[in-house]
């Protein structure tokens, strides 16, 4: 499907084998004592948008950071258990975490990009910070700027600070130098949550058509979200998975009591 | 009724606000009272000093007739302050980093912490003392050396470099840090192009603030570069600076040289005040960029 070169994780031995997405298999992940994740076992389909949703605190921020192994940057946090890309667990003992989070790419809630860069050092500070080769750089940042949505907005400003563009532009702008390292897994923790509407809405149409090169984990707050974009939702409480299946399963004929409630407003 | 519960300032309010705002002024002006009087004072006493002849000449030694110039104190200073600096930066920056990215909340961090903090509080004339032990009297490379001042000078700046750079590195967001990680940046990486750029004008306000400090200290200079009169770029020969060109000059029982000592003050708040405006406007250009 895709056209882009995947990025090839030099410590791996195993041929991996494509295609598969993200399988999480007994995770657990804690902050200090404190377990946030209790043991969860979820699948993520390639190329396909999947939304987590739940209460503040149900473990699904830290779900995700546990994906591209940020989770562990927290003092005092660990994880267990095993998480499959494609057919190679980055937990195992040969995998360089900073490998897998040039596979696997995090947009953050608030939009973060470098004060001091200008707009086209963000977008190729993964290439270049990262050791990767020069070549194309700006082809490569002026595709992810496109891909972005952000191209139109920018391309006469590229060398002014970032720091000049408005709160959505530079979401888009983070989302664009996520895109640029060419990952195979785009995480969002709550992309949205800090933008307007007008923002938001361009985000969604974004991801949509982002989900065709990328393998998708959505947090979202915003449940009518999770609707529009997600394909497959999955429902945390508490830490745990209660459930997971198609979208619109979830929002309408969920058999659980606990998603029923929580979809329709009654808690949460 | 309602109206009422909005009008809450009541008089006894406003006086106490007057009262509260005329105390914080006066609290102003009584820290700015000496300032100014000081930077008067240096000014007029100093200013007559000032000729061409006083900033290209070394100072003669001579009680009469021509004394000479402050030209060896100037030069002096900027060299013993410079490598001073040199030494310092590296140092105070990487005591900084280590503290506040790799260490964090780790037991040595916190030794680290505490000890740069019992070190601000050194008496300047102690860090004289101790190079003066360990590495004059020891005859380790000859004796008085400018090398050795700068080295004095270093061990009172550190702290206050180590500590204005960690401060300044604290305030940097940790969700750049984290962008940086995210993107597979190895960590060494997100320090050096990431974190250290942002925080770039909080350490050069560090490293001028200990730079204005050290250039004006005598006390550790007086036992490790111990003075001359000419002009000497050898760092390890002894050397004059504008600390001890004052202390010297304005012992003398020579109003010409009581003089001298004025302008060579006047030179040193000169020399500290370019660099501060200085560093500020490469600091500013170099954000538009």
């Amino acid at each position: 499907m895709s056209k882009h070169p995947k990025s090839k994780n030099k410590n791996t031995v195993i041929a991996p084998v494509k295609g598969l997405g993200v399988r999480i298999r007994a995770l657990r992940a804690f902050y200090g004592d404190n377990e946030a994740v209790k043991g969860v076992d979820l699948d993520f389909p390639a190329n396909q948008v999947t939304a987590i949703i739940g209460p503040s605190g149900c473990g699904k921020s830290t779900l995700v950071r546990c994906i591209n192994r940020m989770h562990e940057e927290t003092p005092g946090a660990r994880a267990a258990g095993q998480i499959l890309l494609d057919n190679l667990d980055i937990y195992g003992r040969e995998v360089d975490p900073v490998a897998v989070r040039r596979t696997i790419g995090m947009v953050f809630q608030k939009p973060n990009p470098f004060p001091t860069m200008t707009i086209l050092d963000n977008v190729t500070a993964g290439p270049r910070l990262t050791g990767a080769g020069r070549d194309g750089l700006r082809e490569r940042a002026a595709q992810s700027l496109r891909d972005a949505g952000l191209w139109n907005e920018v391309k006469d400003r590229l060398n002014t600070p970032a720091s000049g563009l408005s709160g959505g532009q530079q979401q888009r702008l983070c989302i664009a130098r996520t895109i640029a390292q060419e990952p195979e897994v785009l995480l969002m923790d709550e992309p949205c949550s800090a933008l307007d509407p007008g923002s938001t809405q361009r985000i969604e149409e974004l991801i949509l058509k982002l989900k065709t090169r990328f393998t998708v984990i959505l947090v979202t707050h915003n449940l009518q979200q999770a609707v529009r974009v997600a394909g497959r939702t999955a429902f945390m409480l508490d830490g745990s998975l209660i459930e997971v299946g198609p979208t619109n399963h979830i929002f309408n004929t969920s058999s659980d009591q606990r998603t029923e409630q929580y979809v329709t407003g009654k808690f949460g | 009724m309602s109206v009422n519960v909005l009008r809450t300032t009541t008089a006894r309010r406003r006086r106490t606000d007057q009262l509260a705002r005329w105390a914080l002024l006066a609290g102003l002006i009584l820290a700015l009272v000496p300032l100014v009087l000081v930077l008067l004072f240096v000014i007029i006493r100093g200013a007559g000093a000032l000729d061409l002849h006083f900033f290209t000449t070394d100072p003669t030694g001579a009680f009469f007739g021509n004394q000479g110039g402050i030209k060896s104190a100037i030069l002096g200073t900027v060299e013993i302050v410079a490598l001073a600096t040199a030494i310092t930066v590296p140092v105070g920056i990487g005591l900084a980093i280590y503290t506040c990215e790799v260490g964090r909340q780790s037991k040595l961090a916190m030794a680290v912490r505490y000890f740069i903090d019992v070190l601000t509080g050194v008496p300047s004339i102690v860090f004289g003392l101790f190079i003066y032990t360990v590495l004059v009297v020891s005859g380790v490379f000859g004796g008085f050396a400018a090398w050795k001042g700068s080295i004095a000078l270093a061990l009172l700046m550190l702290p206050v470099v180590a500590r204005a750079s960690e401060i300044s590195l604290m305030l940097v967001p940790d969700s750049l840090r984290e962008a940086a990680l995210a993107l597979g940046v190895p960590r060494w990486r997100m320090i050096m192009q990431v974190v250290l750029p942002t925080a770039f004008t909080g350490l050069l306000t560090g490293i001028l603030l200990a730079v204005t400090r050290a250039a004006g200290e005598t006390a550790p200079l007086l036992f490790t570069v111990l003075g001359a009169q000419g002009t000497t770029f050898g760092l390890g020969d002894q050397m004059n600076s504008l600390p001890l060109q004052i202390f010297n000059d304005v012992r003398q029982p020579n109003p010409e040289l009581v003089t001298r000592a004025w302008g060579a003050a006047l030179t040193l708040i000169t020399i500290i005040f370019i660099i501060n405006i200085t560093a500020r406007l490469a600091t500013r250009r170099n954000r538009i960029q």
